[in-house]
């Protein structure tokens, strides 16, 4: 027998993972993965207590993120994913309450609790995956999609106006907003561990892939034809205007983190608040009671 | 257990039932509520956002009734007793997390105070009207709990109950009052902290590596956690398994949902409450409830004074409805008489559990007042003859 042993070191993705669960089921080329592994080493590298990490989805394919990470997690309802997450962190302000789920979800039918919540500075991690598609349901359009893209139910192409997502969080109050995509991934993963330091309402858009109904069905290639656009078409400029870093199908992306400032949050205005005003009256709320 | 004597507001006291429900969802250790305004139920909330910082609790005003129907949801799973209120309008937006608690077990409260619909309807004025909305409003099969209030004492007393039934069987409970209820205002006695029974939620002992989220008991309900604890919870509203996994086969679909519904169906007789008045010797039972309740009184002791038979049997639980009480009276007597604000809604259940052994009469109302007693009197005297 060799005295050499061959090792396998575990991935360290792994550790975050409910193994029994894989393989999961995003399609070949699909991005929402690689912000998963992105996610997971922010995890190791913020050091935060796991026990305490909860994450948040709501409904589609990247709402299946919550199904695949070794973390109390909650699988809600579509686009309610931040007020659910909104209970818990109110209820329970010890918890780092991660909110993960895809464009359609958090900005058309979830938009206005979403802005709400930027609003109010509910202290909630915000990762919104954007393959600009509703990809769960087949391809149809989302309030993301560019102009000039075929879906299954624009299938002379789009000329509904999209949102521009850093534009619409930063007015709403997000306190950090970022945007990476899946080519980026060690600039990605750093944001996400910045994201774990940062209190108040923070966001991040990472734009990824759907090769099965967007770029197929326009024509874009496969996952790594996205890579390669992805690669040639961004920009990384931190701090810029949001006003200027709308997307378009064909166009530059601008990369980067543009927002990063401080506004206390809603659980810090709240205490301060019924501390003035009521004085030894107020009775602050650290641990949840069940009584 | 007893009730945390920080929330309970021991004395008597003059109170309208909205209040009173606020008391109740204090006294039986809410601290946690989150709303949207909306008539006539908006009064709840107002005194909790009022009374909980000083209980020690949160109380947050939403966007709107999905949000608020749901973040209660969060709220429940980091640890707290919570629940959220509303109207007709508000509570048609509520059915999409009814079904959510439904499928997670989530314990928590909805109250509706009830008012003229359909749509925006009649925002200051009664009706009963969504008492099938609250059984059947969300989508696929499911079974809940609701009470049915008819005095600011019983607004307390059984905001209490809901808040008890909730954690016993892990399912969202209803406090469904009417706009007469929710704004009379009445004598209501609320006592001391130790006489008020209080149902601890059903946290596991087991170690996480033993602990399976929907793993049902012998009784068919299962043990909680709640985040935080290191068991790595999943919950899901999708078809899941013990653990929490989704699973979408015919056969969990099937375990699943069979289960959701007999954990309550097989309680029910334990679920429960009536209050039957003279029916031992009736030829006529008027089966009533809320506001409606008190004004068939008046139609019932008219009748008496005239001779007739005739007996109260007051629905205090609607859902699970009391089909065997029903049933046996049905065996024994002529005539159901039901009068409700609606045109026509648990009389449905009625007529099912008396299954043709009794007459069964309606005494509709479109809602906007309550009845007159001398329509309920008149249906009275026309099945008695």
């Amino acid at each position: 027998m060799s005295d050499c042993q061959l090792t396998c070191p575990a991935n360290p993705s792994e550790q975050f993972l409910r193994s029994e669960r894989i393989p999961h089921i995003w399609c070949p080329g699909c991005g929402i993965g690689t912000t998963v592994n992105c996610f997971t080493r922010a995890l190791v590298e913020a050091k935060i207590d796991l026990t305490k990490t909860v994450v948040v989805s709501g409904i589609g394919c990247t709402g299946r993120v919550a199904g695949y990470v070794d973390l109390d997690s909650f699988h809600t309802t579509h686009g309610r994913a931040i007020p659910f997450a909104t209970g818990l962190k109110m209820a329970n302000p010890k918890l780092d309450v991660v909110v993960y789920s895809g464009d359609g979800d958090l900005f058309a039918i979830g938009g206005n609790h979403l802005i709400h919540a930027a609003r109010r500075n509910i202290n909630l991690k915000v990762i919104c995956v954007n393959n600009m598609i509703y990809a769960m349901t087949g391809g149809q359009t989302a309030p993301t999609t560019p102009n000039d893209v075929t879906t299954s139910t624009a299938p002379y192409g789009t000329y509904d106006p999209a949102f521009n997502l850093p534009y619409l969080v930063e007015a709403a109050g997000a306190c950090y907003v970022a945007r990476w995509t899946t080519y980026h991934v060690r600039q990605l993963a750093l944001s996400m561990k910045e994201m774990f330091k940062k209190k108040g309402f923070s966001f991040i858009e990472v734009l990824s892939p759907c090769p099965t109904l967007y770029q197929r069905r326009n024509k874009m290639g496969d996952g790594l034809d996205a890579m390669k656009f992805y690669k040639e078409h961004s920009k990384i400029k931190h701090g810029a205007p949001t006003n200027e870093v709308g997307l378009t199908k064909a166009g530059e992306i601008i990369l980067g983190k543009f927002v990063d400032r401080e506004r206390p949050d809603y659980q810090q205005m709240m205490n301060a608040h019924f501390h003035e005003e009521l004085g030894d009256r107020y009775i602050e709320m650290e641990e949840p009671v069940c009584s | 257990m007893h009730a945390d004597p920080r929330g309970v507001l021991t004395g008597s006291h003059f109170l309208d039932g909205d209040h009173a429900a606020c008391e109740g969802a204090l006294a039986a250790g809410a601290r946690f509520a989150a709303g949207y305004p909306i008539t006539p139920s908006t009064e709840i909330v107002e005194r909790f956002a009022s009374r909980v910082p000083m209980v020690g609790g949160t109380f947050i005003q939403l966007e709107d009734e999905l949000a608020a129907s749901i973040c209660i949801q969060g709220a429940v799973w980091a640890g707290s007793k919570a629940f959220t209120v509303t109207s007709g309008p508000g509570f048609s937006l509520m059915m999409e997390h009814i079904g959510l608690a439904a499928m997670t077990e989530t314990p928590c409260v909805f109250m509706d105070v009830q008012r003229g619909g359909p749509s925006t309807g009649l925002p200051t004025l009664p009706a009963q009207a969504d008492m099938m909305q609250v059984k059947w409003g969300s989508h696929g099969d499911y079974e809940t709990i609701a009470l049915c209030p008819s005095s600011p004492q019983e607004c307390f007393d059984l905001a209490i109950k809901a808040f008890n039934l909730a954690e016993k069987y892990r399912v969202p409970t209803f406090l469904m009052l009417d706009e007469v209820v929710g704004h009379m205002t009445e004598k209501v006695v609320i006592p001391p902290a130790d006489q008020i029974e209080i149902e601890p939620r059903r946290f596991t002992t087991k170690k996480p590596s033993e602990f399976k989220l929907f793993e049902p008991d012998a009784d068919g309900i299962p043990e909680m956690t709640k985040a935080g604890e290191g068991y790595n919870i999943h919950v899901t509203g999708l078809t899941h398994d013990e653990r929490g996994y989704p699973n979408m086969s015919p056969a969990m679909q099937d375990t699943l949902v069979r289960r959701l519904q007999t954990k309550i169906l097989n309680n029910a007789e334990k679920i429960w409450m009536y209050d039957e008045q003279n029916t031992g010797d009736a030829d006529v039972v008027v089966v009533c409830y809320g506001i409606t309740a008190r004004i068939a009184q008046r139609a019932i002791d008219m009748a008496r004074a005239q001779g007739v038979k005739v007996g109260k049997f007051r629905l205090i639980t609607a859902w699970p409805f009391p089909d065997k009480p029903i049933r046996q009276l049905a065996s024994k007597i002529k005539a159901f008489v039901v009068p409700e604000l609606n045109l026509g809604q648990m009389v449905r259940e009625v007529e099912r559990a008396a299954a043709g052994q009794a007459k069964t009469v309606l005494v509709g109302h479109a809602g906007g007042s309550v009845h007159r007693p001398e329509d309920i009197l008149k249906a009275i005297m026309e099945v008695a003859r």
